[in-house]
């Protein structure tokens, strides 16, 4: 397998927010940050309520409207229309992030420009840009009780995303718990980066190729993901 | 008797002088007041600092000031979007200020503000760009930064309802930013749906108190993105 061929490889990205949603546990509150990790909200897993926040002020986000019946006084982080579940809420922005810094938020879901061996995010600027774009990332990365990245493993160029230092600006040193990529899973330990699971058809040589970092594999897992059992 | 409605938007901005603080609420185009807003780019007070979460989000937001040229210094999260051209050409010439402010950090400075809190610590964007320069202390052996309050000369907020003391009441995600901005200006000019009798809104429902507010404008219609300034 050479690099180029990574987009079509490995789980799609509604595979892959069916996979993160399978390790979020019944009653958590989780955020879900702009952009892919947005495709979570679809696949919780039956029998599970897990509550979802949106950074703008609101808990039991639900999936997208049908055509027709959206509401531009009802959005997400990314101001795209949405629903909300019964037994949802709405609040203030400065509630919102008491929710987010005060520690009440189980896991936040979130994008990633760079990731490094040590959990240390870039996710807010790019090197060298007039304008970053922080929004809450850098609340949530703080509050939250664990950090879940939900990428692409490498960047559009096919640069490595995972690295051994992060060369973009900080969002917040030493914060990720676990990245999810069209690749694998992948956690952040004290040991460095672990393995936990690969994408149908994805060799352990094949991530390595992909990131700029070390990686182990995790001793006692089967490491190739059976088939995703989330209902939509 | 009391009465804060103003006549029209105009009216409600007239009394804007240049080198105002301004805060204006939403989250895009959710939440925000927009007939505010066109009338303060109509009335044209200048040097102005505009604090808001989003620029560029929507044509009729902040976006509309910047490019008439009334804005000396943005306080924001996220200044990206289809209407930020302005704002980075703006930039590059020097002509404007950009503070960018983790969003909570920016909600709680407002609510600070509005609270009589001159300046709190908190441990977000420390060991980041953006908390360079900035006092820091250890709390729990976690560095925070000292983080100081944000106040208005004016704020322009959303709600749905009003009565005609100024409670106000919202409609979902359109509450974001403005109860907090409500607070945190000398003068708070709401834009709402519909105003009605004191009394006909549950006093167990009421978010925005009428304490916080100071002048009602009745807005003509719902946002609709219109473009208020020629592109």
């Amino acid at each position: 397998m050479s690099k180029d061929q990574q987009q079509v490889i490995g789980w799609t990205m509604p595979e892959l927010a069916s996979r993160v949603a399978m390790d979020l546990e019944d009653g958590w509150f989780v955020n879900l940050g702009i952009g892919l990790p947005t495709l979570v909200a679809d696949f919780i897993p039956e029998g599970r309520e897990i509550i979802f926040h949106s950074e703008n002020g609101l808990l039991g986000l639900g999936p997208k409207p049908e055509p027709g019946e959206e509401d531009m006084d009802l959005v997400n982080a990314g101001k795209e229309p949405i629903t909300l579940r019964p037994g949802g809420s709405y609040f203030s922005q400065s509630e919102s992030f008491a929710m987010i810094r005060g520690g009440h938020l189980d896991a936040a879901v979130l994008g990633a420009f760079q990731v490094s061996e040590y959990g240390d995010l870039a996710s807010w600027k790019l090197p060298n840009a007039t304008l970053g774009r922080v929004g809450g990332a850098m609340d949530l990365t703080v509050g939250s009780k664990r950090v879940f990245l939900f990428m692409q493993h490498t960047s559009n160029k096919g640069e490595a995303k995972i690295v051994e230092e992060c060369s973009f600006p900080l969002t917040a040193p030493r914060c990720v718990n676990r990245i999810y990529t069209n690749l694998a899973v992948i956690d952040v330990t004290d040991d460095g980066l672990v393995v936990r699971e690969l994408a149908p058809g994805v060799t352990f040589e094949y991530v390595q190729e992909c990131t700029a970092a070390p990686l182990k594999l995790h001793a006692s897992s089967d490491m190739q993901s059976e088939a995703l059992k989330v209902q939509q | 008797m009391i009465q804060k409605k103003f006549e029209n938007a105009a009216k409600a901005v007239a009394d804007i002088q240049d080198g105002a603080t301004l805060l204006v609420g939403g989250f895009g185009g959710s939440g925000l007041p927009s007939y505010l807003v066109a009338a303060l780019v109509e009335q044209g007070a200048k040097d102005l600092t505009v604090v808001s979460n989003n620029i560029g989000a929507v044509s009729d937001g902040v976006a509309a000031l910047i490019s008439n040229n009334q804005v000396r210094k943005i306080i924001c999260s996220f200044p990206v979007g289809p209407h930020a051209d302005d704002l980075i050409e703006r930039l590059k010439k020097g002509t404007i200020e950009l503070e960018i402010a983790p969003q909570g950090t920016l909600a709680e400075r407002i609510r600070a503000g509005g609270a009589g809190v001159p300046a709190f610590y908190t441990p977000t964007g420390a060991h980041t760009e953006l908390g360079e320069g900035k006092e820091t202390r250890l709390f729990d052996g976690q560095m925070h930064l000292l983080e100081h309050a944000i106040k208005g000369d004016y704020a322009f907020i959303k709600a749905h309802r009003a009565d005609r003391w100024g409670n106000l009441v919202y409609r979902k995600t359109q509450r974001n930013f403005n109860p907090v901005m409500a607070t945190a200006a000398k003068t708070t000019i709401a834009e709402v749906n519909e105003i009605v009798e004191v009394g006909e809104i549950d006093p167990e429902t009421i978010v925005t108190s009428s304490v916080f507010v100071h002048r009602l404008v009745q807005a003509e219609a719902q946002h609709e993105g219109k473009v208020l300034v020629n592109e």
